[in-house]
Order: structure tokens, then sequence, then C-alpha cells
């Protein structure tokens, strides 16, 4: 009997270390590294990924730049075509002239749900603990609608739109994340007791869909209120559905909450398409200095990637590229700057392909 | 020489155990007839504005501030503020006011708004600051956020244009925001502060929040001697929570100051202790800093138990408007002074107590 069982052992042995991945043909990813710290942070995803062997391959645009009227024909089509992207920042002028190409992106594509994680990192010192929030706001209408005009010199009016098609369908998109990522409690922030009929049909658009799902707590928060408990006690927010606007703030606070812009994946997803950046304050492409230094925080695209990855349904390499990833931010020698560390993004890039196994 | 030294040491022991007291007595010179009370309109208010309120009216008392209340009832439900009720305010130019709950849907439109409206209260002001005694996550924060409260997101001009769609109209004006920027220098430099951020989002909203800027940015040319920076709401936000120290002077139009205003009071105590009031050009209206329109529960109200130091510290605010800073630093140095014994917190801050022994104890406190 044991003459047999060692060459089926060996057969064992030797097909649990050498899987091959032929069954997964690798995925084009469109690729934008932006402005800014953009092409470094996008760098150094492709670094990770190559030592991965990750079965994706990427079409990098790198002309695409914050100051262009519209993003160019072939890199919306190229998109179209692979359902996925992956971009840095992409710098919005401030003022009048440009509008903003991230806005132009999310909503030609229709992204309509922006998902920010903000989540806390072991090792990773902030004042706040047990910080996991998930915020899920609408991208395409609300107050970014972009519609505005000067009525006489001197008077500037601007739209903010609300319609009961978007809201049902964030409304759904949040449930469904919440009852698929087995999360208890969702928040509906608004300021329905000002803008009455705005805000006032979000709600009702969340309260239709909260009666279908049952087991998922559902609460309602008026924004200012919002802000100060997620300031003091941010342990009992779980998933929090927003508008455009509220969304934007939130998101913003809950990620420096949790540790800074600079670590918390995110992106935009719709129906067809799905963009990942950076999670929070996706517009900020960094300042000269740290450009120069090259000394910018590559973990939030790193983590945005990770979620790529499961979303094109490459599990085992997401949860590869994560643990590496919270095990370098737990042993705290490689930090970057907007952490209080001085390490270069190539340190911190290296540190994770040495952790990944 | 050693028989002297005893009773200095003394003396010297003795002075340092009061520390929060100045040592060295102020002299405000005040005109003749200045001491005549002065008449200031009360609205306490709904939930739990009466029980504060009922708690500034006793510190008042056993101050013997010279000022005398007319208190009116309104509430939050009602159609509008009553003719008497502006008659008095008008009059008096002067107001301190408890909460007013605002129903949350379609209906009645928010009365705390038609008040800053129908008075023309354009600048709102909430002065957030670590109180010694209260522990926060957050250190050394000293911020003064003044919004705009007349225009912008808040208009409250809706209308639905087909069912399903609701169109909202955000206003913003080059009249408003010169007078908001004003006001915010004009603060900065009345009370010697270093710096005033604009805090805005004209990168996607251009022409609405690059007018807010414009505005600011002439304004500070005027005061060369006040840093003026600019910066994004999201990232301001996030700036709030991690660093808030780098903050002095915000000066912010309406929705973006409304939550600023609130994630800074949190990060400094909590809403019930930041003081604040809205002004105008002729009126003032004093009320609990940030949040106003939060009148707390039906349990706070029944055990009694809600947090009157904001709007002590409100009403030391409006003190100082009507020039009776004497008075205002009792009030000021008796809440300080409870505050930083540390027994008596109520139970937003942790601790038990009810309204009526922290009033006790500030009562106890006034010299």
């Amino acid at each position: 009997m044991s003459r047999k069982s060692i060459p089926i052992l060996k057969q064992l042995l030797h097909q649990s270390t050498t899987r091959r991945f032929s069954h997964a043909p690798p995925r084009a990813v469109t690729l934008i590294p932006g402005d800014g710290v953009g092409p470094l942070v996008t760098e150094s995803v492709e670094q990770v990924m190559k030592s991965l062997k990750a079965p994706v391959y990427f079409e990098r645009y790198d002309e695409v730049q914050g100051d262009m009227k519209c993003i160019p024909e072939e890199v919306i089509d190229s998109i179209k075509k692979n359902k996925v992207c992956l971009k840095g920042g992409l710098r919005t002028p401030v003022g009048g002239g440009v509008s903003s190409l991230n806005v132009q992106m999310r909503k030609e594509l229709d992204l309509y749900a922006s998902i920010v994680h903000c989540v806390s990192f072991p090792g990773l010192p902030t004042r706040h603990e047990d910080v996991d929030i998930v915020v899920i706001r609408e991208n395409t209408e609300g107050e970014y609608a972009g519609l505005e005009h000067e009525v006489v010199p001197g008077v500037v009016e601007s739209l903010k739109v609300i319609t009961k098609y978007c809201s049902q369908r964030i409304a759904k998109f949040a449930f469904e994340y919440a009852d698929v990522n087995k999360r208890k409690k969702v928040t509906a922030v608004h300021k329905a007791n000002i803008m009455k009929l705005a805000d006032g049909l979000f709600l009702e658009s969340c309260r239709e869909v909260a009666t279908k799902y049952p087991e998922i707590q559902y609460e309602e928060i008026i924004v200012d209120n919002c802000c100060m408990q997620l300031v003091s006690k941010p342990e009992q927010f779980d998933v929090m559905v927003t508008p455009n606007l509220y969304g934007n703030l939130i998101a913003n606070t809950a990620a420096g909450l949790a540790g800074g812009t600079g670590f918390m994946p995110g992106g935009n997803v719709g129906t067809d398409q799905a963009v990942f950046e950076q999670g929070a304050s996706a517009g900020n492409v960094g300042n000269e200095k740290i450009l120069k230094l090259k000394k910018a925080n590559p973990v939030a695209l790193l983590l945005s990637s990770a979620m790529m990855l499961r979303h094109l349904e490459f599990p085992s390499f997401a949860d590869r590229l994560e643990t590496a990833v919270r095990r370098v931010i737990a042993e705290g020698k490689f930090r970057t700057k907007d952490v209080g560390g001085d390490s270069t993004t190539q340190e911190v890039v290296d540190a994770v392909i040495a952790a990944l196994d | 020489m050693a028989k002297r030294t005893l009773p200095l040491l003394k003396r010297l022991l003795r002075s340092n155990l009061h520390s929060l007291t100045p040592t060295r007595s102020v002299t405000y010179m005040p005109r003749p007839g200045d001491g005549t009370p002065r008449a200031v309109t009360l609205i306490p208010g709904d939930g739990i504005g009466p029980l504060v309120t009922g708690a500034v009216e006793q510190v008042m008392d056993a101050m013997h501030a010279p000022i005398y209340f007319e208190r009116y009832e309104v509430h939050g439900d009602m159609k509008s503020v009553p003719p008497e009720v502006m008659e008095s305010i008008r009059k008096n130019k002067v107001c301190l006011k408890g909460g007013l709950r605002t129903p949350v849907g379609g209906g009645v439109s928010s009365l705390n708004m038609q008040l800053r409206k129908e008075l023309d209260l354009y600048a709102s002001l909430v002065h957030c600051f670590n109180l010694k005694g209260l522990p926060t996550r957050h250190e050394n924060v000293d911020i003064v956020v003044i919004r705009e409260n007349t225009e912008g997101e808040y208009s409250g001009l809706e209308h639905e244009v087909v069912p399903g769609v609701v169109e909202s109209l955000k206003v913003m004006t080059k009249f408003c925001s010169e007078r908001i920027a004003k006001y915010a220098f004009e603060y900065a430099y009345l009370n010697n502060r270093k710096v005033v951020s604009a805090v805005h989002k004209a990168n996607i909203m251009k022409l609405a929040d690059g007018l807010f800027l414009e505005s600011c940015r002439e304004v500070a040319s005027k005061y060369p001697g006040i840093k003026y920076n600019e910066i994004i709401v999201d990232n301001c936000c996030m700036q709030l929570v991690s660093k808030p120290e780098q903050f002095d002077v915000m000066v912010t139009p309406n929705l973006y100051g409304n939550l600023v205003a609130n994630t800074a009071a949190g990060i400094a105590g909590g809403t019930g202790v930041m003081p604040g009031g809205n002004v105008g050009a002729d009126h003032a209206v004093f009320e609990q800093g940030a949040s106003a329109g939060n009148v707390g529960n039906e349990k706070i109200l029944q055990q009694k138990k809600a947090n009157p130091v904001a709007l002590f510290l409100s009403s030391a605010m409006m003190l100082r408007h009507l020039q009776f800073p004497s008075f205002a630093d009792r009030l000021e140095t008796a809440v300080k002074r409870v505050i930083a014994s540390g027994q008596y917190m109520t139970k937003d801050l942790g601790g038990n107590c009810t309204t009526q022994e922290i009033t006790d104890a500030v009562l106890a406190n006034l010299d």
C-alpha cells in the first residue's frame, strides 16, 4: 500500500505547486497614467502585476492629460471594448474653461456608482480605530451636473438635478453591494429638511429599495449630523449611500479618518464598464515636490488594482496582492511622506514585490 | 527675612491655585448710561430648547447682567415666524434662541432659515476650539468657520420638472460673496487671526464657486497683513480630520460651511459645546453654534440631560456683542472652570449629569 501512496502523494504535491493558469486567458485593461503623480503610481502597479504574473495586460494611453478639452475617441473605444480601466488622477484646472475630465469620463461611460472603501490598517496609527466604511456615491447627477450660467453679471445659477431613475439605481446598487458583501447596515445621507423635494426624492427611492432587503438594517441621517458622528464615533457606520456632493465630502472625511486618501481604494462602476482609481480625491495629483522626489503613495492604486482583479474574477491574485500590501503596511518600515515616513514610491513597491508569495 | 517669606509664599501659592482667573484686573471704560439694562428677545424653541434657555436665564439672573429677556413661544412646525416676534427682534436688535425643529420632507420650510433670511443675517459664525478638561482625539483645534447664510444651495428654490425629476437651484451672487468675504477678513483683523482659508469646489462648479473665489481674492488684497489661501472642499475635509491645527478662519459658501462647521465642531468636542451665532448688518441672533436644528431626542428631554454649554458660551458672545465684556469674561471663566474640573459632563460628553447640575456648578463658580 505504501509503495503506491508515494507516487500519488508526489502527484498531488506536484499539482498544487505547478497549477497552470492556462484556463484564464489574459484580459486587456486600458491604462491611463494621467497627470502629476499618476504615471509614477500606475507604473508601480504595472511592476507589481508583472511580478504576480497576473493574467492582465495593459493598453496604455499616455496622452490623456487633465487640460485636454475632452477624452480622445480611441480611449473611450478602448474602454468600451475592454470594459475595465485603471487610471491615475487627471488634474482639473480651477476656474472657468475646461470641464473636468474625470467627471466627463464618468458621464460618458455612465459609471453611476462610485465606491470608496475606507478601512483602518493594522500598523498604521490613526486617531480613530475600527473604521470600516464603504461610501457609495451617485456619480452622474446631483450638484456636479455642471449646469451653470450667469443670469446677469454678478449672479450665477447652478442647477442640482435629482431624478428618480438615478436615485433608484444607486440605492439598488448600494443594497446589492451590502447583500453580496455581507454588510449589516445601509445609511442614507441627506439634507431633506432643507432641500425637501430634491433629497426627499432620493430618500423615497432608498426607502423603497430598503423594503426589498429586510435583513439589512436601513437608517437615514442628516448630512451635518453625519459629519459630526463620523469624527466622533465612526464605528457606527457601515455602508453609506449618498448623492453626489455629500458623497464626495463624506468619502474624503472617512478616508482621512482611516489613514488618508493615499491608502483608500475605490472605483467607479456602471452597468457595462468599470474604472478603478485612487478611492477618494481622485483629482488630487500631488504637487511638484512629491513628483520630483518620487515619493508618491502607491498603496491606494495597488489596492484598487486588487479590486480590479476581483472584478475580473481573479480572486486569488487579488488576495495575494492585498496580503502583501497589508504586510508591508503592518511592518511600518516603508512609509511615504503623507503618513510621516520618508520612503520613495519605488521602495514601497519593492517591499510589496518582496512580500508577494 | 524668613519671617516675610512665609506670607509671600502663601500669597503666591494661593494665586497659582486659581490659575484660570486673570491676575490683572482689566478695566473697560464705559460711557455714562451703558449700564442700563438691554432687552433681548428670547425664543426657547422646541425639544431641549426651553431647558437650555432656562439655564441661561438662571445664570444671567445670578450674574445680575444688565439684560432682560422678552420671551416668545415659537415652534418648528409653525408656518412662519409670528410678526410680533420679528418686531421684537427688530426693536431689540439681539436675540437668543434655542433650536427650532425642522420637519423632514415636503411641507413646512425651515423656520431657522426663514429667520435668517428675513433679518438678512448673512454671516453664520461657529467657533470650534478645544476645551481644557474635555478629552478629544485632536489637539490644538481653534477654528472659526464663517459661512454665508442666505444664498447658495439652501435657497429653497426647488421644483419638480416632470414626475421623477427634481431641479434645485444654487444661486451665487457677487454681492453676497463680497460681503461675506469682507466680514471674514474684518473678523480676522479685529480678532488678531493670522490665516483666512476659502473653501470651494471651483474645479467642478467653475462659475458658481469661481465667483465666490474672485470675491475672496479681491477682499484679500485689501488686508495684506492676513494670509489668504484656498482649499478644495474634499481635500479640506480630509485635512480637517488629519491636521486641524493648520486652519484658523475659514470662509465658505452655505452648504460647505454647514458640513465643515459640523466636522470642526465634532473634532473639537461635539456640537454641544461650540458657541456661535448669526449676524447681519442690523441684527444678531445667538444660538448653539453648529447643528442648530438639532433639538435632541425624547430621552434626553425627559431626563433633562441636555448640554447647556454651547448656549452658555453663545450668550457670553452675546454679552460681548452688547458691549458688556466683563460679564462675558466672568461667564466664560466659570464655564471653562466647570469643564476643566471634569466632574460635570452631560451624556454627549461621556458623563451623566443633568442640565440643572451643570447650571448649578456654573453658578457656584461665578465670582
